[in-house]
């Protein structure tokens, strides 16, 4: 939307399905629609698909696809990403890989499907991989979301160098506890309220706040979208190979 | 269409030239009004380097400030003398009503010596500008910041020498630096009253503070009489994009981005506007 808003055209992918290791509803066709409703709402072009991030060749089908219908493409947001828990020892293997390969894995295929068609393009182009937080400290019971966010900040520095020469800057960003499903689900908000069975979002809230140093609980969305917008923009014409935290000062405490 | 900073006032230091005109002007394009101080002098350590800003800088900033249609209050002081730079900020604020924003620029560069052959005048120019000056500017701003209880931003300018070590210019690496340390340490002090404290860390930027031939000489020891095309192809390899170096208004859409409220929760970080020079 943040974009649409600002004169983008859009290529929307979402899986649109359950991952088993998920202990939250992730999104649906309908949640997709409503992204495609909202963008046209707009005046903006939208090119709406379900498409797997594990799977690179239906994911670069689809974007091939949408480039073709849309004509270029300069900016992409690799952002999809789950969320699930447990202590490092009691990992298992499904949920380690289930993270792996969606919230790093998956960044490369968005990062390798689109690629080509930035460089073809031959005007540059912003990519922006959405990190977090908690690659400035680690967090326990999250070991396998910890390292995945680790690694893309490592994918962002070789593709920021890699694709330099090519006026295509690669950038990560590191948001604090955002105000999503992702957060906003009993299984998350009790890791935080272990002492209450059905702990509410008020429930939680002092406790997240104690973890930023900013007098607030957490993020909402559209702070992330602004800067991606920034990375996204001219404006940041020269900004490659950062890290941003947008964390109300989480990484500081 | 509003601008992305309407009715805040931004201070800033070093507004006689280079970044920090750069700011004033990209800040009041975006609807703020702005308090610019400036020693508008040399400082004799410096000027073996190059030339410091002038009045007539100052009232160049002045100038292109009005003829936005912003308001401007600009006022000659040195960043060092503490008591000088809080009159002209209390001046401002009288006049303008508030502050929200604080652009931190003022600096110098002085360089070319090894760490242990540095003059003790040149280390403490240096520091003084460069470090103290910028503990003077957030001091002399924080009061007012936070009784108007309104949040505020300030926006420290350090650079990639705030990161990286670089031979024959160990002063400006250590004020970067020790810059960084005063951000951390204010962010955490101010984000109870939502008052936001970054740093941008720049790669080289053209302004005279690089365009001079003693620092092309720095890059270019073996050229008697180094030029600018010359410096530009040893500054060249040095970043990940193609470019020898950044334009003043790209730190300052960094600064605006910062100061706006689309930044409203990002404090504490460090903004590299560097081209991928840290990178490699």
């Amino acid at each position: 939307m943040r974009l649409a808003e600002e004169g983008a055209d859009i290529i929307a992918a979402d899986l649109c399905e359950q991952v088993a290791s998920v202990g939250y509803p992730l999104a649906t066709p309908q949640d997709l629609d409503e992204t495609a409703r909202q963008v046209r709402a707009l005046g903006r072009r939208v090119f709406a698909v379900q498409a797997d991030v594990r799977d690179y060749a239906g994911l670069a089908k689809a974007l091939d696809e949408a480039v073709a219908e849309l004509g270029r493409l300069d900016i992409v947001s690799a952002n999809a990403g789950i969320l699930s828990h447990g202590t490092a020892d009691a990992l298992d293997e499904a949920c380690w890989q289930d993270m792996i390969d969606i919230n790093l894995t998956g960044a490369w295929h968005t990062a390798k499907a689109a690629v080509p068609h930035l460089i073809a393009g031959g005007r540059g182009g912003s990519i922006v991989l959405t990190s977090s937080g908690v690659v400035m400290k680690g967090t326990p019971n999250f070991a396998h979301y910890v390292s995945a966010k680790h690694g893309l900040v490592g994918l962002t520095r070789t593709l920021a160098r890699e694709l330099a020469p090519h006026w295509v800057r690669v950038n990560a960003l590191h948001p604090g506890n955002v105000d999503t499903a992702m957060l906003r689900n009993p299984e998350t908000l009790r890791l935080f309220r272990p002492d209450l069975e059905n702990p509410t979002v008020e429930d939680v809230s002092a406790e997240f706040q104690k973890t930023n140093a900013m007098p607030i609980p957490w993020l909402d969305p559209i702070d992330i979208s602004n800067a991606l917008l920034f990375l996204a923009s001219e404006e940041a014409r020269y900004i490659t190979g950062v890290s941003l935290p947008v964390d109300a000062g989480y990484a500081l405490i | 269409m509003a601008g992305r900073v309407d009715g805040k006032v931004a201070f800033i230091t070093g507004a006689a030239r280079g970044q920090g005109r750069s700011h004033a002007v990209r800040l009041a394009e975006e609807g703020a009004d702005i308090i610019a101080v400036d020693i508008a002098e040399d400082i004799a350590s410096v000027r073996r380097f190059y030339p410091g800003a002038t009045e007539a800088d100052l009232a160049e900033t002045v100038k292109e400030v009005e003829a936005l249609g912003r308001n401007i209050v600009a006022a000659k002081a040195d960043v060092r003398d503490y008591d000088a730079l809080q009159k002209a900020l209390d001046d401002g604020v009288a006049q303008l009503g508030h502050v929200d924003i604080v652009s931190a620029n003022a600096a110098i560069w002085i360089f070319g010596d090894l760490a242990h052959e540095v003059a003790e005048q040149d280390w403490q120019d240096l520091i003084d500008v460069n470090l103290t000056g910028v503990w003077h500017t957030a001091k002399a701003a924080i009061p007012h910041l936070i009784a108007q209880r309104t949040g505020g931003s300030i926006i420290i300018t350090s650079s990639t020498a705030g990161l990286r070590g670089s031979p024959r210019a160990v002063q400006y690496v250590t004020s970067k630096h020790a810059v960084i340390g005063l951000m951390r340490t204010l962010a955490m002090e101010l984000a109870p009253h939502s008052i936001r404290v970054n740093t941008v860390n720049p790669t080289g930027v053209d302004t005279i503070m690089i365009q001079n031939e003693a620092t092309w000489r720095l890059f270019l020891p073996e050229v008697a009489y180094p030029t600018r095309e010359q410096a530009a192809e040893v500054f060249t390899p040095t970043n990940a994009l193609p470019i020898p170096w950044v334009e003043p208004r790209d730190v300052s859409n960094a600064v605006l981005f910062l100061a706006s409220d689309e930044a409203r929760y990002i404090t504490g970080t460090t903004l590299l506007v560097d081209a991928g020079y840290t990178l490699k």
